[in-house]
């Protein structure tokens, strides 16, 4: 039976410093909810809060109804996957797998076959009797995966869960735990710092950075509408232009003139005019003509595209993704005009506040 | 309300934090504090400091003093020199027979040095075996009574101890350190000086601090071989001897002054190493260098010679115990007689010895693995006071210990003193810090999420300790646990003050058939002592074979 989690409002201090700073979330049951934000954010310390292993300083955290600041950790209905697999290392790969049905007191004639079960979903049916001392890391992180989800948790706890393993094993480890998660319907909270990973697996995510929320959303609406420069920065790449909005028109639509030299209108949350700044990814431009006029500096072949940089008219170095043409790469020197995607722009009036739409 | 006091304030650990500390309130502060108070109590009872005015105005006292200071001094600059010199040709040159080499330390290291003062005597004493023989050709030996005796027996035995310490420490470092400094160009002699040794330099100084606290604690050796020559444990004990049924006043001043100086010295060296703690990777140890068979003589040579005269003591016990005796004179001849006196006179102490250190080893490891997990894993919540209350014996010598304990147990409300009780409760209390020590170190390398992930299966943090904590720290506890027995099985400084007819142990009745001029079945006991010891060591030779922890 999964729950839905609720957190209100929740800190946790360590002196003066406050490594949880009022976060509060809305998790759905069922859902695939990933907080993700660079080392010292708060993400480990707020889903250790939720598995019971950090006190809850103030604020709530329900499970359901039911709150949870209180209840032990061992009484809390969760199943947790640790950064370090966390297996025990005195049991066979079967007694790690049975160990929390054990505690909860189920007859040996229904452990086994669900073990088995748990195990061949993570695809180790065959290495049941193994020692772990005996098990590469991607082995022992499935062992730690059957071994939570096996006791059918009202809640799956992930911290980083894939941060060990080589780059190629991760992708695929990710594909397996985000179909898992699909067909047991357990709600999930993933910690990671890796953005590709997050906008890979999540249902949602929440952004985090010192202690608190940046911003909540599905992958593709924290990808393409980030609500402040550090989610926009943080997420992907993205370029920061200069700017001012000179008038606004019917509609809320603002003009946008940029330092570089380009004139745009961007559909805007409110009348605003003033300086701002403006954030394009790399792969929102392209070479064109009556662009932003720049020379291009250096050129780094990618395989599937050339990453160049541009130097525009005000001095500013600009990165641009070109996936056509991949062949023919510009040399530096080359005078080039810089157009964009402009439906694809986000508008800022100062780090924190966005203004497009 | 009541839920969440419970889930704050009552678990598991709390209630074994507060435990521990009673017990450590009980059979450490209440104790020595009374030692402390009286040492400050004139013969009327009212607060003075006329016992350490005694003490180092009274020739008697202060010069006590200054031979334990001597004698710790001498014998930590012997054996440091020796025990690293040793212990770095042993790790770094393909010496003869090195197996055997390094068992042989080891059996030293964990012999008696008392038994060692009264082999000596068997040999080079008045009477002795090697006196006689000698004598015969002509050669006067020098007495060995006295402090070059003491000096003789620590020197050698403490040197076994230094070697097994600093081979520890030269495994840790990495070849590339002196790899660099050759690239560098430094010859072989400047790179050992410049940096092998400095690097361990922390650790030598550990084990030197170790060392001259045990030179200054131990008890049996001046008390058999030091005849006139008297130091610190021995004026306590003949303090407490004069003062029989008073307050140990004099004894307890001579206490405090003795743990002042103990106390002092590992300050002073805490100090120092603070910092200088090398952290070192030790990824790639360096390779065992290869002599020419010359050289790899002339370095084995004297490696086994020190060696064969550090267990001497020991074969001369195993000996002697088959030699018919009349008194303190050997008369020749082979016997069983010593080993059948033995049993039928000292069965009982054989027992005692054996049933009160291993009651003790239950205690010594439960309480060992709780408090270092108090002390690692719970820091804020009583584990730095624990940690500190557990060490504090480290300091106190076993002579110290007994006083305190007389004091304290002798009368209301805890009136324990000459039952078997006082006696198990001295082991706890002095071999709980080596235990807690190497428990430390297990559990710092096993990884807390384990026990969250259990926690998070369901399992309560109580049994989760249990089943997987304790589970873990187990194997390797084990091992220190029967070093601890052994001790325990060795302990003479406390236990010869807290004795009674009925709690006599092993080591007391060698001391007594020693002290009788009995030498025949004091030989038979030292014997059985060893051979207990030796088979011991067997099984923590068997335990570690896998990790190579001890040898």
């Amino acid at each position: 039976m999964s729950y839905e989690v609720s957190i209100k409002n929740v800190v946790k201090c360590y002196g003066d410093f406050r490594a949880v700073n009022g976060v509060s979330l809305e998790i759905e049951k069922g859902e695939f909810f990933t907080l993700l934000g660079p080392s010292g954010c708060g993400k480990t310390t707020l889903l250790r809060m939720i598995a019971g292993f950090n006190k809850i300083d103030a604020g709530e955290i329900y499970f359901a109804d039911r709150l949870i600041n209180n209840i032990a950790a061992n009484k809390r209905d969760i199943g947790m996957v640790f950064q370090n697999y966390a297996v025990f290392p005195h049991m066979t790969v079967s007694d790690n797998v049975a160990y929390g049905l054990k505690a909860r007191k189920i007859s040996r004639q229904e452990r086994a076959p669900r073990v088995m079960q748990a195990l061949e979903l993570v695809q180790i049916g065959d290495l049941k009797d193994r020692m772990p001392d005996a098990l590469s890391g991607g082995q022992q992180q499935r062992v730690a995966l059957a071994r939570a989800f096996v006791i059918e948790p009202g809640i799956l706890l992930m911290d980083e869960p894939l941060s060990n393993l080589d780059a190629k094993l991760r992708v695929q480890m990710r594909s397996m735990i985000k179909k898992l998660q699909t067909k047991l319907g357990i709600t999930t909270i993933y910690v990671t710092h890796d953005q590709e990973e997050a906008l890979a697996i999540s249902d949602r995510i929440a952004v985090m950075k010192d202690g608190k929320v940046k911003q909540v959303g599905r992958p593709e609406e924290i990808y393409t509408k980030p609500q402040n420069l550090f989610v926009a920065n943080f997420i992907g790449n993205t370029n920061q232009l200069k700017g001012a909005i000179k008038s606004v028109e019917k509609g809320n639509v603002g003009i946008l003139q940029l330092d570089g030299g380009a004139e745009v209108s961007v559909p805007l949350r409110e009348a605003y005019t003033g300086d701002v700044i403006a954030a394009i990814r790399p792969e929102h431009f392209y070479f064109g003509e009556h662009g932003m006029p720049g020379q291009i500096q250096m050129a780094t072949f990618l395989g599937d595209f050339v990453l160049y940089e541009v130097k525009l008219k005000n001095g500013q170095v600009i990165q641009v993704n070109e996936y056509q043409h991949v062949r023919q790469i510009r040399s530096a020197g080359t005078s080039v005009q810089v157009c964009f995607q402009e439906s694809m722009i986000s508008v800022y009036k100062n780090a924190e506040e966005v203004i497009s739409c | 309300m009541l839920s969440k006091f419970r889930y704050r304030f009552l678990n598991f650990w709390t209630i074994s934090t507060l435990i521990l500390l009673l017990f450590f309130v009980i059979a450490l502060v209440y104790p020595l504090g009374s030692l402390f108070l009286n040492s400050f109590k004139d013969t009327d009872g009212g607060l003075s400091l006329s016992n350490y005015i005694t003490f180092f105005t009274k020739k008697y006292y202060y010069t006590a003093l200054s031979h334990s200071l001597f004698i710790g001094v001498v014998s930590t600059v012997i054996s440091t020199a020796v025990g690293v010199a040793l212990a770095y040709v042993v790790h770094r040159y393909n010496i003869v027979m090195k197996g055997p080499l390094k068992i042989l330390f080891i059996i030293c290291l964990m012999s008696p040095p008392f038994i060692g003062a009264y082999s000596w005597i068997l040999l080079l004493g008045r009477n002795g075996f090697l006196t006689g023989l000698l004598a015969k050709i002509g050669i006067a030996v020098p007495t060995i009574y006295g402090k070059t005796g003491i000096i003789l027996v620590f020197s050698l035995s403490l040197s076994c101890y230094v070697f097994r310490y600093v081979t520890a420490a030269l495994k840790g470092i990495d070849s590339s350190l002196e790899e660099a400094a050759e690239s560098l160009g430094a010859s072989k002699a400047r790179r050992l000086f410049t940096i092998s040794l400095p690097v361990i330099f922390p650790a030598i100084s550990s084990v030197m601090v170790i060392v001259f606290m045990r030179s200054l604690a131990d008890f049996g050796t001046p008390l058999l071989i030091g005849e006139g020559y008297k130091t610190m444990p021995v004026l306590i004990y003949n303090a407490y001897l004069s003062e029989m049924g008073g307050d140990a006043r004099m004894a307890g001043a001579v206490s405090v002054v003795t743990v002042l100086i103990s106390l002092g010295i590992l300050l002073l060296q805490k100090a120092y190493i603070a910092r200088r703690n090398y952290k070192m990777s030790g990824l790639r140890p360096p390779k065992e260098v290869r002599l020419p068979s010359i050289k790899r003589w002339l370095l084995s040579i004297p490696c086994w010679i020190w060696v064969f005269i550090a267990l001497l003591p020991q074969i001369t016990v195993v000996v002697s115990s088959f030699i018919k005796t009349k008194g303190p004179v050997f008369i020749g001849g082979f016997t069983f007689d010593n080993y059948k006196t033995a049993f039928e006179h000292c069965g009982s102490s054989i027992l005692h010895s054996f049933l009160y250190s291993t009651v003790a080893l239950v205690f010594i490891v439960i309480f060992g693995i709780v408090t270092a997990y108090i002390s690692v894993r719970r820091r804020k919540q009583g584990g730095t006071l624990l940690d500190t209350l557990v060490m504090f014996p480290y300091v106190i010598p076993g002579a110290v210990i007994g006083i305190c304990y007389i004091i304290a147990f002798n009368h209301r409300p805890i009136l324990i003193c000459g039952t078997s009780i006082v006696i198990v409760l001295a082991y706890v209390i002095r071999k709980l810090p080596n235990t807690v020590r190497s428990s430390v170190g297990v559990l710092e390398s096993i990884d807390p999420s384990l026990e969250e992930a259990s926690i998070s299966l369901g399992v309560p943090p109580m049994k989760t300790f249990f089943v997987i904590t304790a589970r873990l720290m187990l194997s390797g506890v084990a091992a220190g646990a029967v070093l601890s027995w052994i001790a325990c099985m060795n302990e003479l400084s406390s236990t010869l003050l807290l004795y009674s007819s009925s709690t006599m142990t092993l080591p007391i009745a060698v001391y007594t058939y020693v002290s009788r001029g009995n030498y025949g079945v004091a030989a038979a006991l030292g014997t059985i002592m060893t051979v207990s010891i030796l088979a011991a060591l067997c099984l923590v030779a068997r335990m570690t074979r896998k990790t190579g922890g001890i040898i």
